[in-house]
């Protein structure tokens, strides 16, 4: 194409006629210096594309066939970063208007939702890619722990990934406030006392006047005793900059990490299990290397083949970037689809004198806040915090090496797993259906010690259940993976449940009703 | 002791490095202060967002005590989370704010339910069911005169205290 510019004929040359060639030339020249090395037609120049590009480079240049299969990772990674960037594209669009001050915050919103040109469309993209993100971010932990791909040496992408969890939901917590709504005020004015909770502990132990983090930890969330113009100013500078910027960061180590650590985890035999490659597929090297490379040196782990070329592996341009295009167009289809038939809400004006009542978080902590029904503290930060801490401590306390790459792979494997379901979901059920049926220690006997209703409630009795069931497992298996397979399903399903039971069989005083259908009129 | 065997000037080799070379001390010396330094700073800037005067509005209101008022209802000023309640001669006040997650309680004939988690609370603000740690405050109350009180809901006191009108 360059002869173009090339069969001009010297005679001829003018300055202007010059001119007029190289503005005829430019748009295809500027095309040219986009991509540094020409267009991406062949193997090596689809290599140069990738690894000379800023954006792509994080991608290796070529990819392994294992990992590109659908069922590897069902582009749940790649969907979580697609939200994000659908967020921040709407996200940005919405600071337009927006107004964060008490009152006049929810008329900004009211504005954006019935004034502004496409408003509010947009506010309804922002929001339900927002809540798609939260349960892709948790499926893709799901598709992370039961294809055991935490394992080493990806087991400090798995706490990133924890981080990446954390801010996601801090992302949604703080954003749940700004259109300062019934909904938006009570919510976060329960999310703020339940940081306040460990109260709960320090008062039975009589020590709040000396160590009161509690309630250093709301007055720092809120900027004061409730919630109020402080309070909306801090989440709005969390939502908008400090987790936006914290998310960006953890987001580029997660993803340089899976370079890193050799691409995403694939069993062993994964060549075998393979079969030959497709014809289409060029070999790298057409004989064996002869060499070993010194690059080995600083090359950690069993990973450095010599000897062999990288058969098993296809150039991530096209076919990794297509499929990245792929779930990327898929997931903003989704949202925009249900930005079309799907209004975000949007209640009354906040009244910080009349709760709304039943007061519900948004659908992803209503789970947590069934277990708040029970105990504040133990609910709302003893629970979660074990959790936390036992998923963070998975990669270093399961050491095996069987199944990693395999979906339920380890000892036992699905029959554990479905065994699993059926006792997780058969122990939260019949907790939950004994407490609003029966009752609990406070109706029996009033005059109990808060601490013992702090420490012996449905939701530690819930986990306790489910840790002696997968220590039960983890004995019969003789593996530390099968027990971290039963107790992981077990709180898949009590997280499932719960949220189940505290979005719609809970009404207002949180009452047990079948259906919101049966809700007393208020 | 091989003292005398091992002369102490021998220039040590790499086999036989010291125990922790000088060098390593101090780069080790400097990480750790700069570690500490920054950790100082941290704690320092986290000064400014923990607010030493809050904003929130006073919790000390005046309110006249309509004459209508029974023995027994509930009376709420306008905006305020507190009850009132007059029993012969003797009034007294008791927070609405649940001591669970801070829902405004809502004054029944039984005593006080929470709609958020379903805390229900009795007449004199302990707790009856639910997750509310502990009972309703009773918040302080002066008398200023005829139907007028100054209430400040941010002062407990014991429950039972009364003033008489
Ligand atoms: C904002 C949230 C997140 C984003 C954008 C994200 C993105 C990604 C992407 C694109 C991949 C490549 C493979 C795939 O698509 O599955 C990946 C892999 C991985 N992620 Fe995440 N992730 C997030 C959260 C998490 C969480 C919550 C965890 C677990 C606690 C986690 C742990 C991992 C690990 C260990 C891998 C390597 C998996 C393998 O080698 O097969 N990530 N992540
Ligand atoms: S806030 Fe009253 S029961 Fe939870």
């Amino acid at each position: 194409m360059n002869n173009v510019v090339e069969k001009r004929n010297a005679g001829e040359e003018s300055a202007v006629g010059r001119f007029v060639e190289n503005l005829k030339a430019a748009p295809h020249r500027f095309t040219e210096t986009m991509f540094r090395s020409g267009r991406p037609h062949s193997d090596r120049t689809r290599s140069t594309f990738v690894f000379g590009n800023v954006f792509l480079h994080l991608h290796s240049v070529r990819t392994h066939r294992w990992s590109l299969r659908w069922s590897a990772t069902w582009g749940l990674g790649i969907a979580a970063f697609s939200c994000f960037f659908v967020l921040v594209a709407t996200g940005v669009l919405l600071m337009f208007y927006y107004k964060p001050y008490p009152d006049v915050a929810y008329l900004s919103i009211k504005d954006i939702h019935f004034v502004v040109p496409t408003g509010r469309f947009i506010r309804n993209i922002h929001r339900w890619s927002g809540n798609m993100m939260v349960v892709i971010v948790l499926l893709h932990m799901a598709r992370v722990f039961y294809t055991a791909a935490y394992r080493p040496p990806r087991e400090f992408n798995w706490v990133t990934g924890m981080g990446l969890l954390a801010v996601t939901l801090g992302l949604s917590f703080t954003g749940y406030l700004l259109p300062w709504d019934q909904l938006a005020y009570w919510a976060i004015t329960i999310g703020a006392n339940i940081a306040q909770s460990p109260r709960e502990v320090t008062d039975a132990l009589g020590m709040t006047q000396w160590f009161d983090v509690g309630g250093l930890q709301k007055l720092i969330l809120l900027g004061s005793e409730e919630v109020g113009e402080e309070a909306l100013i801090r989440f709005y500078l969390f939502h908008v900059m400090i987790l936006p910027l914290a998310l960006v960061a953890l987001i580029a180590v997660h993803f340089w990490r899976i370079r890193k650590d050799g691409g995403l985890a694939r069993p062993v035999d994964a060549d075998t299990r393979l079969g030959p490659p497709s014809g289409e597929v060029y070999p790298v090297f057409t004989e064996a290397p002869q060499k070993t490379y010194s690059l080995a040196a600083i090359v950690k782990g069993r990973t450095a083949v010599v000897g062999r070329g990288p058969e098993q592996t296809i150039p991530s341009m096209p076919h990794l970037l297509f499929g990245e295009a792929a779930v990327f167009m898929l997931t903003i289809a989704l949202s925009v689809i249900l930005a079309i038939f799907l209004d975000a809400p949007l209640k009354e004006v906040a009244n910080p004198a009349v709760p709304e009542n039943p007061a519900k978080a948004p659908w992803y902590f209503l789970g947590l806040q069934e277990l708040v029904s029970h105990s504040a503290f133990m609910g709302g930060i003893g629970i979660p915090m074990i959790v936390l801490i036992g998923l963070g401590l998975i990669p270093y306390l399961d050491r095996e090496t069987e199944g990693t790459g395999i979906w339920f792979g380890g000892p036992g494997g699905r029959p554990l797993v479905v065994g699993s379901a059926i006792f997780g979901l058969a122990a939260v059920v019949a907790v939950e259906a004994f407490v609003i049926r029966f009752g609990w220690i406070r109706q029996w006997w009033p005059n109990t010690p808060q601490l013992v209703v702090t420490l012996v409630n449905p939701g530690t009795l819930l986990t306790f259940l489910y840790a002696v069931y997968s220590v039960w497992c983890l004995r019969k298996y003789d593996s530390t993976r099968a027990g971290a397979l039963a107790l992981f399903t077990c709180f898949v399903c009590g997280f499932v449940v719960l949220t189940v039971i505290g979005s719609y069989f809970r009404g207002p005083n949180w009452d047990f009703y079948w259906s919101p259908s049966q809700w007393p009129g208020h | 002791m091989t003292t005398d065997a091992k002369p102490t000037q021998t220039a040590r080799s790499r086999l036989e490095p010291e125990a922790m070379p000088r060098r390593d001390f101090l780069g080790l010396a400097a990480w750790w202060s700069a570690a500490a330094a920054l950790l100082f700073g941290f704690l320092g800037a986290m000064r400014l967002p923990k607010a030493a005067v809050l904003p929130s509005p006073s919790k000390k209101f005046k309110v006249t005590l309509p004459a209508s008022v029974a023995t027994g209802q509930p009376y709420v000023p306008a905006g305020r989370s507190v009850a009132i309640y007059k029993d012969g001669a003797n009034v007294y006040a008791i927070s609405t704010v649940c001591t669970h997650l801070g829902c405004i309680v809502k004054a029944t004939d039984s005593g006080f339910d929470c709609p958020c988690h379903g805390s229900k609370f009795a007449k004199d603000g302990s707790v009856l069911k639910g997750p509310a740690p502990k009972g309703l405050p009773w918040v302080e109350l002066k008398h200023l005169g005829g139907d007028i009180f100054l209430v400040d809901e941010g002062k407990a006191v014991a429950a039972g205290t009364t003033v008489i009108a």
